[in-house]
């Protein structure tokens, strides 16, 4: 008999590992009975309201909340001298004030909170409140910020915590830089100059990429229920509750166990929920008045109540031998975290690391700066710090692929990295990272039809501009690109972002149940499909009930990097395989199981366990019968990394890397600078696909994101103030704007992850900006180094 | 808030007598977004969902149409394709389908936006407007209707009972740029009539100045310019000259939809191209009589 191993029980449980079992959620949400975070309610609660900054900078004179309190029904009107601890908070950084005090440093930044019987009564109530402020100019340009040594400070010197390891100075808030090769020693200007002289062509440019925001539909919302224990239960939308909890804790000056954290219903995140919104202010509402306090912020309030994609500057340079080998690259790259730190230092972390992409170049130098502003703040965003440098080392390889006369795909192949690559930080790519095969499954799929042989070539909704009528098909010019990525999964540079999961097993009328407990929020990513899928896998039993997410069990981190299945998917896999371990050992004690009979020949299969060689040896409903209950809790941690040193950039600092490959088509209208994108196909390894049809859902929606950001996603901020906060102005792709997508999915497992997984979230993200822009670029001949292309940048119109 | 809802024309205009700041609400496309987020707070909402005749249109004795202000666009879009084909071809370019269904030609016309998608249409086919009042019913010209920024010639006591289409007498055609394929505000937009029987010209321009606008120069260049008793294709230079026209026509800013240096480029773009579409069709409809 040959050996098996444990998945290959899939087969024999319905709905395990493999299979596409239905989400829980699914059918309430798209029948609108889901009841997401805003629609909590309790007979007896306030709404909260948040009284914002209209200025991006300025000096708080005073703050006079006599009048707002006269307001009938208002039962709490709060400053930052209500704060009852710590007051200020941050996921990286305790930069932010939990409410303004002395500055302002953004617009939206909340100053007071009310609360009242009603949300009308608590807007009237703002409106009440007199702040006096002394305006001050704002500091909006990140390259200033980041290389001006006169530039003004956006914080006072000594106000923010000090981190010699990411070379602070002035409004930097990080700079990493990375060296190899030649650049390690010597005078780096003569280095480069001789790099240059060796280099047959020359490709260096300026690229942007704006301010991108995640537009989840479900505004942050939550409700905070004060307790008896003088603590108080937080029900919210979040993407990891135990950070949340860490944070708030310290501000109401309660210790951690009196804050206890539930998920609730999720209306999406993309990044925006990592850090907090409301989450202290109702707090703070809940334990003054002594009632159930709800804050939901409406559409225009939610595009100053969380943080943005860093918008991003770059200047990049590649210098290649004749035959297209890359020789050196160096690049700034300048991201903008606007008034506080959130997520920015990790941002600087991934953008230097992974500045470069998945190219073999002998010499690099990259300067990766992260800046404080007066511009809204930027934080965590699917695929962050990668995204925006994808964009421009895509950018240069398209146009060296032109100097030097190389198909862009054949280039690429050409400098791919693969398993045992090394990528500019040294560490080493020790994991599949079939590259060059991608590249050339991607450029072989097959293409879409030529306009001209569409059954009706004239039909307004297969053109750039769709029954708006622009076009019957002049101007129209079709262009296709590429793009590739590399990204990192879960977090890096020596973070031990853990995951814990408890799993009960148990007979429930006369059948066995397991119960999965985590802390991971469901965001709609799948997760809590999954966990379902494991433990059936794993322990064989059909019945599984997901509990809520909550911080009755350990920390699961973060639902964000790509991480969950890896992560959670790994701690319900570990806490499985403890419960089974016992649950053979009490067959055996029980006589169930023969004392000569190995542990290998069993297994728990169909709600039995059965021996390879004896066949079904007790079924775990009479196994269980007495009331028994099994319960096992499990953290798993993924492998240790390291922080970049703060000189050459080197480290291992990645626990897992992954891959996506687009090819976009595209029609232009030249004249007028539209886009229609006929289709967007990608190739993309996952190790190993748990769910294929919430796999493909993620690389849909990652792709969509990214053609977001490359052709209309960009939240316009002048002078520190957003001119689009609204889904009217700020414009995300609708379905006639997302076209037929071919996906190919590979599976080369990760060794070192569980069942070979990789993150499959974020990867699209990052190749379909430059593979849609790359197209345009093809279809009109411009340059384009701004994503997102606007209209007058095709038309040659300069903004 | 109060709320009014008539279940006749005559209770609606005596309502709209007694509380002139009212405003009338059919489809709520418009005034219900105001509403919810805090950008009006009228006292009165004057509900016109119950007045039947309101949602009815009918062919008038001079073969032109008769709209109702509250038919919504998706039934201009099925029904009055024929009669009212630049209209359509708005309506068709409205938000999405659960706004076309809703939302009306009225509603366009009592806000005056001047991105509304149905009005550039008006202007380029001389429609008239229907005003009624316990006074009397009255009639404006969308050309003289919309005098400065959401200001137009209706008076605090009227509503807009019926807009007036002339029948068609020659192709019309309507472009709009959005920077989304579907479900997008007008960053500018184009309406382009040929009326063959008095061999005139119309336009219309929407989100390209305070009010929508006509682009009379370009109109009377090419009524002279066409040949109306045997079209044939124009010189380039014709074309072009017409775009010119259009684009100095308009009176467009800068702002977070687009530039104003590219609602002019588009609106010479959609200008010429609109022309050229018009001289086709207009050629194969006198082809069979020449």
């Amino acid at each position: 008999m040959s050996a098996t191993t444990v998945t290959d029980l899939t087969s024999t449980t319905r709905d395990g590992i493999g299979a596409s079992p239905l989400r829980p959620d699914g059918t309430l949400k798209v029948t609108g009975e889901f009841a997401y975070s805003s629609d909590m309610w309790m007979e007896d609660m306030l709404w909260g309201a948040t009284l914002r900054s209209p200025h991006p900078h300025a000096e708080i004179l005073a703050i006079d909340i006599t009048e707002a309190l006269k307001v009938p029904g208002v039962e709490a009107v709060l400053t930052h001298e209500d704060v009852p601890g710590r007051k200020r908070y941050g996921l990286e950084f305790e930069d932010q004030p939990v409410l303004a005090y002395g500055k302002v440093r953004y617009k939206g930044e909340p100053v007071a909170i009310v609360a009242a019987d009603h949300p009308e009564t608590a807007r009237r109530a703002m409106e009440r409140i007199r702040v006096d402020y002394r305006v001050l100019e704002p500091i909006t340009d990140s390259r200033r910020a980041a290389l001006d040594p006169h530039c003004p400070l956006v914080h006072e010197p000594g106000s923010i915590p000090d981190h010699p390891e990411y070379n602070q100075r002035g409004n930097r808030l990080r700079h990493q830089p990375i060296r190899t090769g030649d650049f390690t020693q010597g005078d780096p200007d003569a280095a480069l100059e001789a790099l240059r002289a060796r280099a047959d062509v020359i490709v260096a440019d300026e690229y942007e990429v704006g301010m991108q925001d995640q537009a989840f539909l479900g505004p942050e919302s939550g409700m905070a229920v004060p307790a008896e224990d003088g603590g108080v239960d937080l029900y919210v939308a979040t993407q990891w509750i135990h950070v949340d909890q860490r944070q708030i804790a310290p501000a109401l000056d309660l210790p951690q166990d009196k804050v206890r954290v539930t998920l609730a219903g999720v209306g999406g995140a993309f990044g925006a929920r990592e850090d907090l919104s409301m989450q202290i202010h109702a707090c703070m509402l809940a334990l003054h008045t002594g009632k159930p306090v709800k804050i939901v912020y409406n559409r225009e309030e939610s595009f100053y109540g969380h943080v943005h994609r860093h918008p991003a500057k770059m200047r990049y340079e590649h210098g290649a031998l004749a035959d297209g080998t890359l020789l050196y690259a160096t690049a700034e790259v300048i991201v903008d975290g606007g008034a506080y730190a959130s997520a920015t230092p990790a941002v600087v972390g991934v953008a230097s690391s992974l500045g470069l992409g998945p190219y073999e170049i002998p010499h690099a130098r990259v300067d990766a700066y992260g800046v404080y502003t007066n511009n809204p703040p930027c934080g965590a965003m699917r695929g962050f710090g990668a995204v925006q440098a994808c964009f421009a080392y895509e950018s240069q390889m398209d146009r060296l692929a032109r100097e030097l006369g190389m198909h862009p795909v054949d280039l690429r192949i050409k400098n791919s990295m693969s398993q045992g690559s090394r990528i500019i930080t040294g560490q080493e790519v020790d994991m599949p990272l079939p590259m060059a095969e991608m590249l050339a499954r991607a450029k072989d799929l097959p293409l879409p039809p030529d306009r001209d042989t569409l059954p009706d070539p004239a039909d307004l909704r297969t053109l750039p501009g769709g029954v708006a009528g622009t076009t019957h098909g002049e101007g129209v010019v079709r262009g296709i690109g590429y793009g590739v990525g590399l990204k990192n999964l879960c977090f890096s540079e020596g973070f031990d972002d853990y995951s814990t999961a408890r799993v009960r097993l148990e007979v429930v009328n006369g059948e066995p149940v397991a119960l999965v407990h985590t802390a991971a929020a469901e965001v709609g990513q799948g997760l809590v499909t999954v966990k379902g899928q494991i433990a059936r896998t794993e322990l064989g039993v059909e019945k599984v009930v997901i509990a809520p997410s909550d911080t009755n069990v350990g920390s699961a981190g973060s639902s964000s990097a790509s991480r969950q299945t890896y992560m959670t998917g790994g701690a319900v896999r570990t806490a499985c395989l403890a419960v089974r371990e016992e649950v053979y050992a009490l067959a055996r004690e029980r006589g169930h199981v023969p004392a000569a009979l190995d542990e290998e020949d069993l297994t728990l299969t169909g709600g039995k366990i059965v021996s390879r060689t004896l066949g079904a040896l007790v079924s775990l409903t009479d196994l269980l019968a007495d009331g028994t209950v099994v319960e096992q809790t499990r953290e798993y941690h993924h492998r240790p990394t390291e922080m970049l040193d703060p000189t050459l950039g080197q480290g291992a600092s990645h626990t897992q890397f992954g891959m996506c490959v687009h090819r976009a088509v595209v029609d232009v209208d030249v004249e007028l600078g539209l886009v229609k994108v006929i289709a967007l196909d990608a190739v993309q390894d996952v190790g190993k696909i748990m769910h294929p049809l919430q796999l493909i859902g993620q690389i849909q929606g990652g792709s969509t994101q990214g053609l977001g950001l490359a052709l209309m996603e960009e939240i316009q901020v002048g002078d520190g103030q957003i001119r689009n906060p609204s889904f009217t102005d700020y414009l995300i792709p609708t379905i006639l704007d997302t076209p037929p997508m071919r996906i190919e999915v590979l599976e080369h497992p990760d060794p070192h992850s569980p069942y070979g997984v990789r993150g499959a979230g974020e990867p699209p993200t990052l190749s379909s900006t430059p593979a849609v822009v790359a197209a345009v670029r093809a279809a009109t001949g411009k340059a384009l180094t701004h994503a997102p292309v606007r209209p007058e940048d095709i038309v040659g119109i300069t903004l | 808030m109060r709320f009014l809802s008539p279940s006749t024309l005559q209770e609606a205009l005596e309502a709209k007598a007694e509380h002139p700041d009212a405003v009338p609400i059919t489809g709520g496309t418009d005034v219900m977004v105001e509403l919810n987020f805090d950008k009006r707070r009228p006292d009165t909402l004057l509900d016109l969902t119950r007045i039947a005749e309101l949602s009815r249109w009918e062919t008038t004795d001079d073969g032109g149409t008769r709209l109702g202000a509250a038919v919504p666009y998706s039934r201009i879009i099925t029904e009055l394709s024929a009669p009212a084909p630049g209209l359509a071809k708005a309506s068709r370019t409205v938000a999405s389908p659960q706004i076309r269904n809703r939302g009306t030609v009225g509603g366009n016309l009592g806000g005056a936006s001047p991105a509304g998608d149905a009005l550039p249409p008006l202007l380029a086919t001389d429609a008239v407007i229907e005003l009624a009042s316990t006074r009397g019913t009255r009639r404006v010209k969308a050309r003289d209707y919309f005098l400065s920024f959401r200001t137009t010639a209706r008076r605090d006591d009227e509503l807009i009972t019926a807009i007036r289409l002339p029948a068609p007498t020659g192709p019309q055609h309507f472009a709009k740029i959005g920077t989304r394929n579907a479900m997008v505000i007008a960053v500018t937009s184009f309406a382009l009539a040929l009326n063959t029987e008095e061999r005139t010209v119309g336009t219309g321009i929407g989100s390209a100045g305070p009010t929508p606008l006509r682009a009379e120069a370009a109109e009377d260049f090419l009524a002279q310019e066409i040949d109306w008793d045997a079209p044939g294709p124009l010189p380039e230079a014709t074309v072009r000259r017409f775009g010119e026209l259009v684009a100095a026509a308009a009176r467009p800013i800068d702002d977070q939809r687009g530039s104003a240096a590219y609602r002019r480029h588009a609106l010479s773009v959609m200008a010429r191209r609109t022309l050229t579409w018009s001289i086709t069709d207009y050629r194969k409809e006198a082809a069979p009589c020449a």
